[in-house]
């Protein structure tokens, strides 16, 4: 098991100085991913999943965030203390990215056909027209028709913008892709047509997924485990069957009992009180103390560490470790 | 049910809603809509993006001039009213926005905010409005301290109770929610979902709710609508459109949602291609460059609303099929993968 790690964040800490303050996006951030696996992050808005996803690659907003603590390992190499052309190497190449918004991220005076290639180009030794060549494939590959290679993004609709950005993302057929939202700005309709096109590529080429979504439904449907983050901490982790099927953490339970079901009776929802703990205003001790119907006097001074209660299935939680 | 008996609250008559799009020709947004909302339920209007749900919702509320078509509230033609007679029917009709940071206006105070329908409605003296302010905050539970504030100063779930605070101010008796929850995080989202039940029980409202995700409608709402591309495809009560659905496209929408249960993974209909533009719409049933069960006669024969069952509507030719076509519509769509 132990070399078959992909990816490894430790204790990760990330600051954001702005003119309002200081905010404590990640504190304490701890995450592995193996080869092939799927893992998915799952946490509401502020919780710090995207920040997670740029530290990986060193794509933190210069100079507000920086990264003040503990290290991101790939393949045993500190991201860190890599160099810049290093970690050019890497990514695109090693580790790609799809991100959230597909209207914007895609640069508007360049063709798809153009963008695509230049990441082929970048890495691989070949001329233009081989990389043409290798773009149209891929863009076969994810169901818009080759001819469309000379098309501007403002051409295409939403849901193929997306299909855009998945082709560039798998185009050197990287090792891991971190998928940042993928669906979020896309009808129903059209993420199921995304979700069956990763879900296809995933066991096509084995590649490692880190799914960052506020969806469980979309975890449930792509990933074998979950971690769930709140206040820039996971505080659990383990089988996506697990996780949802028997929460440990107040928080994942109260996500869960929050959702309106597709079936059965129609009970009254979950709601969990109080505000989103933010990055500027993060309580002390557990983060999600102050809306926790469990917390005791523990939980108000000191962080709750990870403990495994099940195999593979590990919790932050004080009272639900001594539960076990 | 006893819907069926009942007085329908508000009715929507062939409506339509057209835009100019210069040089393109004519927007369909809303294309021939008739339904009826009965007091005191919550009838759910779903459709993805582009649709015209939210067109719905602003031309019943006045925001939009319809290019067609007729509402009634209580019988009482709205859209041929005066100036006087339209004054009243905004106490009784009230809408809920989907943005709660873009709806509220920013250089006012929550308090002042809340005031404004009072002093143009002139319902209460001048001295009595704060008294009924802080009734109002009570009732959706609004901390008083926060009616100094700015909206910007509060999170969005709070922006959107004072949002529907707002609407009740005037004790409507019919409130248009357009996706009120949708910009919501998850835990917040079924804070104000209950709120709405709540509310409604306890002031007897009738709901018109616009919304994209169909669990928050399945949630809530008694009866469903479904829309494509500015028309209706499928009216019934909730539990009818969840297990016993018949238009193709309802069916390849509720066979798309990723559900939290691990143990449930049906099949799906993927659809091909997205949602066709509502400029200059081809003649037929609108759905059929999409459907998976399209004939050659859908291509040129529109559908209309027919009754299948007692209060369940579809516009599909091929209804009585569909369900049993589904079934091998989704084998062979696994087997291609």
């Amino acid at each position: 098991m132990e070399n078959n790690v992909l990816l490894e964040i430790k204790d990760l800490q990330v600051q954001y100085v702005t003119e309002r303050g200081t905010g404590n996006a990640l504190n304490g951030l701890t995450l592995t991913i193996h080869k092939g696996e799927s893992l998915g992050l799952v946490g509401e808005t502020g919780a710090g999943k995207t920040t997670a996803a740029l530290s990986v690659l060193n794509l933190l907003p210069k100079p507000a965030g920086r990264i003040i603590g503990g290290e991101i390992l790939y393949n045993g190499k500190s991201v860190q203390k890599m160099s810049n052309k290093e970690l050019m190497d890497i990514r695109g190449k090693k580790i790609s990215m799809i991100f959230q918004n597909p209207l914007t991220s895609l640069n508007p005076v360049f063709t798809i056909g153009e963008q695509i290639s230049m990441v082929i180009r970048k890495h691989e030794k070949c001329t233009h027209r081989q990389a043409d060549e290798k773009t149209k494939q891929l863009l076969e590959e994810v169901g818009i028709p080759g001819s469309r290679l000379h098309d501007y993004p403002s051409q295409f609709s939403g849901g193929m913008r997306q299909r855009v950005g998945i082709a560039a993302g798998i185009a050197l057929n990287p090792e891991l892709l971190i998928a940042d939202e993928p669906t979020t700005a896309l009808d129903v309709t059209i993420q199921a047509q995304i979700l069956e096109l990763m879900k296809k590529l995933k066991t096509q080429y084995d590649t490692s997924l880190l799914m960052i979504t506020h969806n469980l439904g979309i975890i449930s449907e792509l990933c074998e485990n979950v971690a769930v983050i709140y206040g820039g901490r996971i505080i659990e982790h383990g089988p996506v069957k697990d996780v949802f099927g028997t929460p440990l953490h107040p928080y994942t339970a109260g996500l869960l009992g929050a959702i309106p079901s597709l079936e059965g009776k129609k009970e009254r929802l979950h709601a969990i009180p109080g505000k989103i703990a933010g990055a500027t205003n993060l309580p002390a001790g557990c983060a999600f103390h102050p809306r926790c119907e469990m917390c005791i006097e523990k939980c108000k001074s000191q962080v709750p560490p990870m403990a495994t209660v099940r195999p593979g299935h590990n919790v932050a939680c004080f009272v639900k470790a001594e539960g076990k | 049910m006893e819907n069926t008996i009942q007085q329908p609250l508000i009715q929507v008559q062939g409506l339509k809603e057209y835009f100019k799009i210069p040089g393109k020709g004519m927007l369909h947004a809303v294309d021939d809509v008739s339904f009826d909302v009965y007091e005191g339920e919550t009838l759910g209007l779903v459709g993805e993006s582009g649709c015209g749900k939210s067109t719905v919702g602003n031309v019943i509320m006045r925001l939009l001039q319809q290019t067609e078509g007729k509402l009634f509230l209580q019988g009482e033609d709205v859209f041929s009213a005066d100036k006087e007679q339209q004054k009243e029917f905004c106490k009784k009709m009230q809408i809920i926005f989907q943005d709660p940071y873009s709806s509220l206006n920013p250089r006012k105070t929550i308090r002042s905010i809340l005031s404004e329908a009072y002093i143009v409605q002139k319902i209460c003296p001048k001295n009595e409005i704060e008294k009924r302010i802080q009734k109002l905050c009570e009732t959706v539970g609004i901390a008083k301290e926060l009616l100094d504030y700015y909206p910007h100063e509060l999170d969005g779930g709070t922006r959107q109770v004072v949002g529907i605070a707002r609407s009740l101010s005037l004790n409507p008796k019919f409130i248009v929610c357009d996706e009120p929850v949708s910009s919501l995080d998850v835990s917040v989202q079924a804070k104000i979902i209950n709120l709405l039940m709540d509310l409604q029980k306890k002031f007897d409202l009738t709901f018109l709710f616009i919304s994209h995700d169909l669990s928050v409608v399945r949630h809530i709402s008694n009866r469903i609508a479904v829309m494509y591309l500015g028309q209706i495809v499928e009216i019934a009560e909730t539990d009818m459109i969840f297990e016993n659905c018949h238009h193709p496209y309802t069916i390849a929408l509720l066979s798309a949602i990723p559900k939290v249960d691990v143990n449930d993974k049906t099949e799906r209909i993927i659809l091909e291609g997205d949602v066709p533009s509502p400029i200059n719409p081809k003649p037929g049933c609108r759905f059929a460059q999409r459907c998976w069960m399209a004939r050659e006669d859908c291509k040129t024969q529109d559908p209309t609303l027919q009754e299948i069952a007692p209060g369940h509507k579809v516009a599909c030719h091929y209804a009585a099929v569909s369900r049993k076509e589904a079934k091998t519509a989704k084998t062979t769509i696994l087997s291609s993968l």
